[in-house]
């Protein structure tokens, strides 16, 4: 086992023991099923009254008017949970002095960071795994197009991964868990109002710019089955600097 | 094996530890002791590779702690002042995860474990979370991490803290095993384990080092004095003043408790039959006469409750006025012998 699969391996037994993760994905299931169930309920009313209006048979589109709802909420849903998950991640290791011990192995900072990131990482793709109880129950009895649902999942991994990435950082850079989580919370947050700030400022090169630091148009293009290098590429890019500045935050604690 | 030059860590405005130098050489178990925030634990990270030292240079078999970080953090095994123990996790567990960071799997990693489960005599707690085990345990349990890759050399901060007295000696014992092998570098501030365990006993109080020795020899360069505890049936007022006729008698204070004094006189120079003599002829009623030495616990009183306590003994060998506040710490009885 490398140092990167022992650290990811011994978070994801951590997970196991505490609490939290089951609370975080009871409340994150119980979530995704509601919002699903509302959206479909929704649907079904409105094919009812297409129906009488039009009379015989409507087309009802599954995709737009329940997945796409469906994965632009869990937005939201993401944005307020998954710096739950992250908060122990450092602020944990200070507090409980197990953090000296990690420095003091012969590992370097940056296994320790992926490492813990990947642990938390997986358990949240196993949560998501469970979401798809819903497109597959639904399969059963409707039609719809796979395509565009499984970007839409696309678009939850990589956005997850971000806000995780934030939330990894965040958790580095002290000793308190309700202050990593708070500070991930509202890092997230401001990086989702930069994109209303985008489109006050409009079409201008700041306004662009801006627009694209935030997540939301390339959740959007996702969710709406678009698979774009360019999200990718900021997707990537972001976790890339969130677990860099983490690394740098850990490294720097030495030093005080 | 250990090589520290000058040494000096400020945080701030606060400085940890200033020009520390020591080095100890290959199986040597050397003693860093000194009072509460002495800067022994400062001193431990910077070896240990935590944090570099704001000057000075620090090298373990050969490598840099600040350049060469990971090759160093190959060679300790290290105790901090807290046991790194994860909660959550069972003592296998735990011990597995450290094997693992440590580069061990497989068959050695579990012939390893064994072996320091065995050693720290934690194999009825093996299976169980550390969350639910005592201090004592989980102060084992770290010290099994430290041990566990057999590492050429050991830091411990504080190794038997929070351990019932049986532990204690069982650790201390363990440590004592380790001489020859390892390289150790034990921080205390209980000074019977410093003389247990150690071949040598750096003493350090506010950063600096005060004293460096065997524990013998440091105890033996810091007594000035011989001191002779007395039982009297019937002390007069002026005992002091009368007792110091006797030659060689430098200096005379009450004792702890009622009817008793404590005479100090030179050294090397037994005057116990004298005293006796002289007593007697006044008439005092003589109950008890024994004669006390200065031990280690006495000279790092000293050392520690003066800045600059070395050195002023040894500028001034007979300075030891009643009005020297240690000479009330070192009076008999009040260190629990």
């Amino acid at each position: 086992m490398t140092p990167v699969q022992s650290i990811a391996a011994k978070e994801l037994r951590s997970y196991f023991v505490s609490p939290v993760v089951y609370v975080v994905s009871g409340v994150f299931l119980l979530t995704f099923g509601f919002l699903a169930y509302l959206y479909i309920v929704f649907t079904g009313a409105q094919a009812i009254q297409l129906m009488q209006m039009q009379g015989g048979t409507a087309q009802i589109n599954l995709n737009d008017l329940v997945f796409r709802n469906l994965f632009a909420s869990m937005r939201f849903v993401l944005l307020l949970i998954l710096p739950i998950l992250t908060m122990r991640l450092f602020a944990e290791e200070r507090k409980l002095r197990t953090f000296e011990f990690l420095m003091t192995a012969p590992v370097r900072i940056i296994e320790i960071v992926i490492g813990k990131f990947l642990g938390v990482y997986i358990i949240y793709l196993g949560i998501l795994l469970l979401t798809t109880l819903v497109p597959i129950v639904l399969s059963l009895f409707s039609d719809f197009d796979w395509y565009p649902v499984l970007s839409g999942y696309l678009g939850l991994a990589l956005l997850g991964a971000l806000f995780l990435a934030v939330g990894v950082f965040a958790s580095a850079i002290t000793e308190n868990q309700i202050v990593a989580a708070f500070t991930s919370f509202g890092l997230l947050l401001m990086l989702w109002l930069l994109a209303g700030l985008g489109s006050i400022l409009g079409d201008t090169v700041s306004g662009q710019f801006i627009s694209y630091l935030s997540f939301m148009e390339h959740y959007d293009r996702l969710v709406h089955g678009l698979i774009d290098t360019k999200d990718l590429v900021y997707y990537l890019s972001g976790l890339t600097l969130m677990l860099f500045l983490s690394h740098r935050v850990v490294d720097s604690t030495r030093w005080k | 094996m250990i090589e520290v030059q000058q040494i000096t860590k400020r945080y701030g405005n606060l400085t940890a530890i200033a020009h520390v130098t020591f080095r100890v050489a290959k199986g040597e178990i050397l003693a860093f002791l000194g009072p509460n925030g002495a800067g022994k634990t400062t001193a431990m990270r910077i070896l240990t590779c935590f944090m570099p030292p704001t000057e000075g240079t620090a090298s373990i078999a050969g490598f840099d702690c600040v350049d060469q970080a990971m090759e160093v953090k190959r060679q300790i095994g290290y105790l901090p002042e807290t046991p790194p123990v994860y909660q959550e996790l069972t003592v296998s567990e735990y011990l597995i995860f450290v094997g693992r960071l440590r580069g061990l799997s497989g068959k050695s990693l579990s012939i390893k474990m064994d072996r320091v489960i065995e050693r720290l005599s934690i194999g009825s707690v093996r299976e169980r979370l550390i969350a639910n085990l005592s201090r004592g345990y989980r102060q084992r349990v770290g010290l099994a991490q430290a041990l566990l890759h057999d590492p050429p050399v050991l830091i411990l901060d504080e190794p038997t803290v929070g351990l019932d007295p049986k532990q204690i000696i069982e650790i201390r014992e363990l440590i004592k095993s380790l001489a020859g092998s390892h390289s150790v570098i034990l921080s205390t501030h209980i000074l019977p384990e410093a003389t247990a365990v150690c071949q040598r006993v750096v003493i350090i109080n506010s950063g600096r080092i005060v004293a460096e020795d065997t524990p013998d020899q440091l105890s033996a360069r810091l007594r000035r004095s011989e001191k002779i505890g007395l039982l009297l049936k019937t002390i007069p007022p002026n005992a002091a003043d009368r007792l110091r006729e006797v030659p060689g008698v430098l200096h005379v204070m009450p004792g702890t408790e009622g009817h008793t004094l404590v005479v100090e006189c030179e050294l090397g120079r037994d005057i116990r039959d004298e005293l006796a003599r002289f007593i007697v002829k006044n008439e005092w009623g003589l109950l008890e006469l024994k004669s006390m030495s200065m031990t280690l616990e006495d000279v790092f009183l000293r050392l520690t409750q003066h800045e600059d306590g070395m050195s002023r003994q040894e500028h001034d060998p007979q300075d030891m006025r009643s009005d020297d506040p240690t000479h009330t710490a070192l009076s008999p009885g009040a260190l629990g012998r």
